[in-house]
C-alpha cells in the first residue's frame, strides 16, 4: 500500500461517526452567512438591509483573485450587515438573514436524479464553478476555480481526488462518498473535462474499506478514473503528501502542485462541483461531522451555511458533560472555537468535543533532542530548530531552514515527548518570515 | 467546564513523555542487568545499586539546593545515567570511586550544562572516562566470571578479550562465550545477546531508530573485516571485535543517547560511522585496549557540527519523475 | 656553557620576533588608521548608555555617530536622556538641540477582568505575539490587551508591568523613558508614546476598539463606542473620531477634561489630576 515517503504519524482514529447516515439539519430561524473565509479577501455584499433573498441567490460578490462568491442558504429577509465572530477567532463581516419559508431559486434542480452528461465547454464549467462560489472543502477553503486555471505554460496531466480524510474523528467525507458515489464520479469527469486531463486518481485511506470497494466497483464505468488504496497515515490529506503518495512526485519547495502536473481537489468539493454544474446549485450547504469521545450521538449532518453551530450541536444532543475544548475541524489542524455562537462556514468540516483532561496541555519540559519531531515532519524540516530560532527571532536563519515549507500539520507538536509547543512558534515564525519575504519582493 | 479552552492546533497529543521514553530504556537494560547479576553476582549488585542511587541522589541534591529548580529525578534520566555508569564499571570497584564517578557524571557532565537536554557529552561516559583516567588500575582489573558470586572487592581477576588481543598473552575465549557473556569485562558489556534483546525492545517501542546502532556495528564489522583479510595473524576477526568489549553496550545504549546524538538520519550515519572507525583505530593502534567510550565522546563533540551542516531530506528536494 | 647558549639563543630569537612583529604592527597601524571624530566619544559619554534603540539607531554609539555627522540635531532625540542630555550633546557639537516635550508610554486599553469578562481560557504559549497570531483574545473584544506581557519582557527599564489582578500592563511614569520598545512589542498596537504633560497629567482614550458601538459595549464596559460626544464637546479641536474610535491629539489637547465628563463609558482616562470637585460645580465653573 502506498503512502507518502517522508515522516507522518498515526493518531488514534476515533471515527465514532463512521457509517452514520447523513441527517439533514433543520433550517434555523436565523442564519449568519460569513462573507470571509479562512483564505482570501472577503466577498463584497450585494444585498442590503431589508432585501428579500431566496435560497441560492448570490449575496456576496468575489473581490479579487483569491475570493469566492457567497450565496444565501435560506430564503428570507436580510436583517442586518454586521461583523460576526467566526471560527477564525476574529469578528468579520457577515450577512444576517431572518428565515421565511424555504423558497429556492427556480433554476436549481432539486431532484435526486443523477445527471451524467455534461455538454458544457471547459470555460463554461470553470465559470459555473466560480459563480457557484465553490471553495476547497477540506478546510483550507481555497477557491476551487483558481486551481482549475493553471498558470500559463503549465499543464495538468492528472487530477487527484483527495478522499483521504486523514484527520481523526472526522467522517463527513467518508459518509458523503458512501451516499453519493455516482455523483462524485460524475463530478470527477466534469473536473477532468475542465482541466483537459484524461486521468484521475481517487486516493482513499485503507480505513474506509467500504468506500474503496464501492468506488472500485463503480469506477469501472468511467474512463480514466482510478481508485488507489492508501496506507492510513497523517497528514496524507495534505496536497503535497497526497501527490507524493500517489504519483511518487514531490512538489518542489515554493511551487504549486501543477508544477509536477497534478491538480488536487477534495472529494466533497467534487460533489459540490457536480451539484453546481449539473444541478445549478451553488455552495449553500455542506456535510459536517459532530463528534467527540463523549458526544451523545456522533453523526454527520447536512447543514446550511450560516447556521449557528449551537443549533446543529443541539440537534446532535448538545455539548457533552466535561467538555474542555470544542474544535472546529479536525483535532490536528482545526481551530478551537471560542463559543458555539459561530456560524457554519464553507470550511467547517466538523465539530469535535475534546474532554477536559485532554484539552489542557501538559507542562513544557526541556528539549531532549529525541529526533522525533524531525522524524515525523512530512516536509523534512527540523521543528526543534525552527522553534528555537523563532523564540530568538532569528528570521533569516528560519528562512534558510525552509520554514515556509511548513504545512502546519501539527505532527511535531503531537509527537513531542516534552510537550513543547513547536508548531505555535513555527507558525509565528512562518507568518513573520512570510511578511519579510513579501516586503522584499514588493520592493 | 466553565470557560472553554482555546489553544493553537494540534488539539491532541500522542501521550508520549520523557518519562515514558526513559523508563523504556531502563526496561531495555533489564536483560543486560540480569545477565550481569548472574555472571558477577554480589559485586554487580553493589556496583549497580550504588551508581543508580548516587546519580539519582546527586541530581536531587543539585536541583533542590544549588539550582533550586524543578526536581526531575522521576523522569528516569538520572537512573539511566546511573545504570549506564554501572554497566561501564568492573564489578569489584570500591563504592567511593563509584560515588565520585556518579558525581562527575551528574554534577559535571549533566547539571552544570543545565540538566537533561543541554549536556553536550553523554554523562555516564564522562563519569566512566573520568574514573578510567583517575584510577587506571582499579578500572582495568576485571573479575573473572563467577556465576552468582558472593565476593565483591576480593574477586578473582582476569584479562578481557581486548586485553588479550592487546597483550597477546593468552588464547581468546570462544565466540559463543562472548555472545552469552561468559567473559571478564565491565558489568553490562559482557552479554551481547542480552544487549541485543534490549535493542530489539527499544526498536519495537520506537524509542530509538536503527540508524546509530546499525551504522556503528556495520562500520566496525567492515573495517575490522578489511584488516582481518589483509592480515589475519595480526588483526582479530570482525566477530571478536563485534562481541567483545563495550561495543554492543556503546552502540545500543550509549551512542543512541537522545541528547548527544545527531538529529537527522544522515547525521546519525556520519556519527555512527565516525564512532565505528574511531573505535577500531583506538582498539587496533591506540594505547588503550578499548576505545568505544572515547570514540563516542569524540563524536558527541562533533554532534553540533553535524546538526549544523547535515539537514534532513527535505520534501521536494529532488523531484523524481514517476 | 650549553645552558648559557640556550638562554642566549632563545633571548635573541624572541627579541628578533618581537622587533619584527612590532615593526609590522606599527606599519599596519599607520597605514590602516581610520580617522574617527573624537567628538563621537565625547557625545557617547554624555548619553545615558542604555543602548535601548529608542532613538532609532543601533545603540548609543550609533546615535552619537549620527549626531556628529548630521548638520542639524532637529530629528535626533534621545528619549531616555531627554532634553538635558540633548542640550549637553548640542553643547559638545556646537549645534542647537530642539527641545521636545518628554513623553511616556500609555496603554490604550483598560479591559480589566472586571470591565471585560473573559469567556475563554487560552492554553497556548503565553506570549502575546503567538496568541495574537491565532485568536483575538479570551474576551469578546478583538482589539484589547491580551495580558501575556510581551511589553513587560521588552522593557529594559522595568517600567511596564502587567498587573496580575487586572491583567493589564501599567506604566511607571518615573521609570519610563519612552524608548518605544513596548510600542513595537505590542501586537495589538495598544501602546502609544504621548506627551508626559505638566505634572504628568494626561488625558487619553483608553481604548483601541474600532468595532461598532454596540459590539464594543457588549464586550467591554469601558470601551470607546465612537459616540463622538467628546468630539463635540472639545473646545480645542483635539479630538477626532474615526472608525468608531476617538483619538485625542496630545499636540492640541489643553487638558480641560470636558471630554472625560461626557464620555458615557469612561473610556477617556485622566491621569494624575487632583480629585474633582462636585460635578455640578465643575460644570458651572467651566
Amino acid at each position: 500500500m502506498r503512502t507518502f515517503r517522508i515522516g507522518g504519524i498515526h493518531p488514534a482514529e476515533n471515527k465514532f461517526a463512521a457509517g452514520k447516515k447523513i441527517k439533514t439539519a433543520a433550517i434555523p430561524k436565523q442564519v449568519v452567512i460569513p462573507l470571509a473565509h479562512y483564505i482570501g479577501t472577503p466577498a463584497d455584499p450585494i444585498v442590503k438591509r431589508g432585501d428579500v433573498v431566496m435560497v441560492g441567490q448570490m449575496i456576496g460578490q468575489a473581490s479579487g483573485f483569491i475570493s469566492a462568491n457567497v450565496h444565501s442558504s435560506v430564503s428570507g429577509k436580510v436583517v442586518k450587515m454586521d461583523v460576526q465572530l467566526d471560527a477564525s477567532g476574529y469578528k468579520r463581516p457577515a450577512v444576517f438573514i431572518e428565515v421565511e419559508g424555504d423558497e429556492w431559486l427556480e433554476t436549481i434542480d432539486r431532484t435526486p436524479d443523477i445527471k451524467r452528461e455534461c455538454t458544457l465547454s471547459k470555460q463554461e464549467i470553470v465559470d459555473k464553478i466560480k459563480a457557484a462560489g465553490i471553495v476547497g472543502l477540506g478546510g483550507a477553503t481555497f477557491p476551487a476555480h483558481v486551481k482549475l486555471m493553471p498558470p500559463p505554460g503549465k499543464k495538468a496531466e492528472v487530477l487527484i481526488i483527495n478522499a483521504v480524510e486523514c484527520e481523526s474523528y472526522l467522517t463527513c467525507d467518508h459518509q458523503l462518498m458512501l451516499e453519493h458515489a455516482e455523483e462524485i464520479l460524475v463530478g470527477v469527469t466534469i473536473l477532468m473535462k475542465a482541466l483537459e486531463v484524461n486521468r484521475a486518481i481517487i486516493g482513499i485511506e485503507n480505513n474506509k474499506k467500504d468506500a474503496i470497494q464501492l468506488f472500485k466497483k463503480l469506477a469501472v464505468n468511467y474512463k480514466g478514473i482510478e481508485v488507489e488504496t492508501l496506507k492510513v497515515q497523517y497528514p496524507q490529506g495534505g496536497e503535497k503528501q497526497l501527490i507524493d503518495a500517489l504519483l511518487r512526485r514531490q512538489v518542489p519547495s515554493g511551487t504549486i502542485p501543477v508544477e509536477v502536473g497534478a491538480v488536487v481537489q477534495n472529494v466533497a468539493t467534487t460533489y459540490a462541483v457536480y451539484e453546481a454544474v449539473q444541478k445549478n446549485k451553488p455552495m449553500i450547504e455542506r456535510v459536517m461531522t459532530i463528534t467527540g469521545k463523549d458526544a451523545p450521538s456522533p453523526g454527520n449532518y447536512r447543514v446550511r451555511l450560516g447556521t449557528y453551530l449551537s443549533s446543529v450541536v443541539e440537534e446532535a444532543g448538545g455539548i457533552p458533560e466535561g467538555t474542555g475544548k470544542i474544535v472546529g475541524g479536525g483535532p490536528m489542524m482545526g481551530r478551537s472555537l471560542m463559543n458555539l455562537n459561530i456560524p457554519m462556514a464553507k470550511g467547517s468540516s466538523g465539530v469535535v468535543f475534546i474532554r477536559e483532561a485532554e484539552s489542557i496541555r501538559k507542562p513544557v519540559k526541556n528539549c531532549i533532542r529525541c529526533t522525533k519531531c524531525v522524524t515525523v515532519c512530512p516536509m523534512g524540516l527540523e521543528p526543534y530548530l525552527l522553534m528555537a530560532q523563532s523564540e530568538r527571532n532569528m528570521w533569516p536563519e528560519m528562512e534558510t531552514n525552509r520554514t515556509m515549507d511548513c504545512i502546519e500539520c501539527g505532527s511535531c507538536s503531537y509527537t513531542c515527548p516534552s510537550n513543547r509547543p513547536l508548531l505555535d512558534y513555527i507558525r509565528f515564525g512562518k507568518s513573520t518570515v512570510g511578511g519579510i519575504i513579501r516586503s522584499r519582493t514588493s520592493k | 467546564m466553565e470557560k472553554l479552552i482555546i489553544s493553537p492546533a494540534p488539539h491532541i497529543h500522542s501521550g508520549d513523555s520523557i518519562a515514558k521514553n526513559m523508563y523504556g530504556v531502563l526496561i531495555a537494560m533489564v536483560p543486560a542487568l540480569l545477565a550481569s547479576l548472574y555472571f558477577f553476582g554480589l559485586g554487580a549488585l553493589i556496583v549497580t545499586l550504588t551508581a543508580v542511587a548516587a546519580c539519582v541522589l546527586f541530581e536531587f541534591l543539585i536541583q533542590k539546593y544549588i539550582l533550586k529548580s524543578e526536581i526531575t529525578i522521576m523522569d528516569g534520566s538520572a537512573a539511566i545515567t546511573g545504570l549506564l555508569l554501572a554497566f561501564n564499571l568492573p564489578s569489584n570497584l570500591p563504592v567511593w570511586m563509584i560515588i565520585i564517578g556518579a558525581l562527575v557524571a551528574i554534577g559535571v557532565a549533566k547539571m552544570s550544562f543545565g540538566g537533561l537536554g543541554n549536556n553536550p557529552f553523554n554523562p555516564a561516559l564522562v563519569g566512566r572516562v573520568f574514573l578510567l583516567i583517575s584510577f587506571p588500575v582499579e578500572m582495568t582489573t576485571w573479575p573473572v566470571v563467577d556465576p552468582l558470586a558472593t565476593t565483591y572487592l576480593d574477586a578473582e581477576t582476569g584479562a578481557t578479550v581486548l586485553g588479550i588481543l592487546k597483550e597477546g598473552s593468552a588464547s581468546l575465549p570462544a565466540i559463543s562465550d562472548m555472545i552469552i557473556g561468559n567473559i571478564p569485562g565491565s558489568i553490562g558489556e559482557v552479554s551481547a545477546i542480552a544487549l541485543l534483546l534490549g535493542l530489539v525492545y527499544m526498536l519495537i517501542r520506537k524509542i530509538i531508530t536503527w540508524h546509530i546502532p546499525v551504522s556503528i556495528l556495520l562500520t566496525v564489522a567492515v573495517f575490522t573485516g578489511i584488516l582481518y583479510l589483509v592480515d589475519p595473524q595480526t588483526y582479530a576477526s570482525p566477530l571478536v571485535h563485534l562481541f567483545s568489549g563495550g561495543l554492543m553496550l556503546g552502540a545500543i545504549f550509549m551512542a543512541t543517547d537522545y541528547v548527544t546524538s545527531p538529529m537527522t538520519f544522515r547525521g546519525m550515519w556520519i556519527y555512527g560511522v565516525g564512532i565505528g572507525l574511531l573505535t577500531v583505530i583506538i582498539r587496533t593502534w591506540g594505547a588503550y585496549p578499548e576505545g568505544v567510550s572515547f570514540a563516542i565522546l569524540i563524536m558527541n563533540g562533533f554532534t553540533p557540527i553535524i546538526n549544523f551542516y547535515v539537514k534532513p531530506k527535505r520534501f521536494g528536494e529532488k523531484p523524481k519523475k514517476a | 656553557m650549553i645552558t648559557m647558549s640556550i638562554v642566549l639563543i632563545s633571548l635573541i630569537t624572541l627579541g628578533v620576533i618581537g622587533a619584527v612583529a612590532s615593526i609590522i604592527l606599527f606599519v599596519v597601524a599607520k597605514k590602516f588608521h581610520v580617522f574617527e571624530d573624537p567628538r563621537i566619544d565625547e557625545v557617547e559619554a554624555a548619553l545615558p548608555a542604555a543602548n535601548c534603540g529608542g532613538c532609532g539607531f543601533p545603540g548609543c554609539r550609533g546615535f552619537a555617530d549620527a549626531c556628529v555627522k548630521s548638520d542639524e540635531l532637529g530629528d535626533l532625540f534621545c528619549p531616555v536622556g531627554g532634553n538635558d542630555t540633548m542640550s549637553k550633546v548640542a553643547l559638545i557639537l556646537g549645534k542647537t538641540a530642539v527641545a521636545q516635550a518628554p513623553k511616556v508610554a500609555v496603554v490604550r486599553c483598560d479591559g480589566t477582568c472586571e470591565h471585560r469578562p473573559r469567556y475563554n481560557e487560552y492554553d497556548g504559549v503565553k506570549h502575546c505575539f503567538i496568541a495574537h497570531n491565532l485568536y483575538s483574545g479570551e474576551t469578546n473584544c478583538s482589539w484589547g490587551c491580551l495580558g501575556f506581557g510581551d511589553c513587560e519582557l521588552s522593557c529594559e527599564f522595568d517600567a511596564i508591568k502587567v498587573n496580575p489582578v487586572t491583567m493589564i500592563p501599567e506604566v511607571d511614569d518615573d521609570k519610563c523613558t519612552a524608548c518605544g520598545a513596548c510600542v513595537k512589542a505590542c501586537p495589538k498596537l495598544l501602546i502609544e508614546l504621548r506627551k508626559k504633560g505638566p505634572k504628568s497629567r494626561r488625558i487619553y482614550v483608553g481604548c483601541r476598539n474600532e468595532d461598532k458601538g454596540h459590539i464594543t459595549k457588549k464586550a467591554c464596559d469601558v470601551g470607546c463606542i465612537g459616540c463622538a460626544k467628546c468630539f463635540k464637546v472639545c473646545p480645542h479641536e483635539a479630538i477626532t473620531v474615526e472608525n468608531n474610535l476617538a483619538f485625542i491629539n496630545d499636540e492640541h489637547c489643553k487638558l480641560c477634561r470636558k471630554c472625560v465628563e461626557v464620555c458615557p463609558t469612561n473610556a477617556i482616562k485622566e491621569i494624575n489630576f487632583p480629585p474633582r470637585k462636585v460635578k455640578t460645580e465643575a460644570v458651572l465653573n467651566d
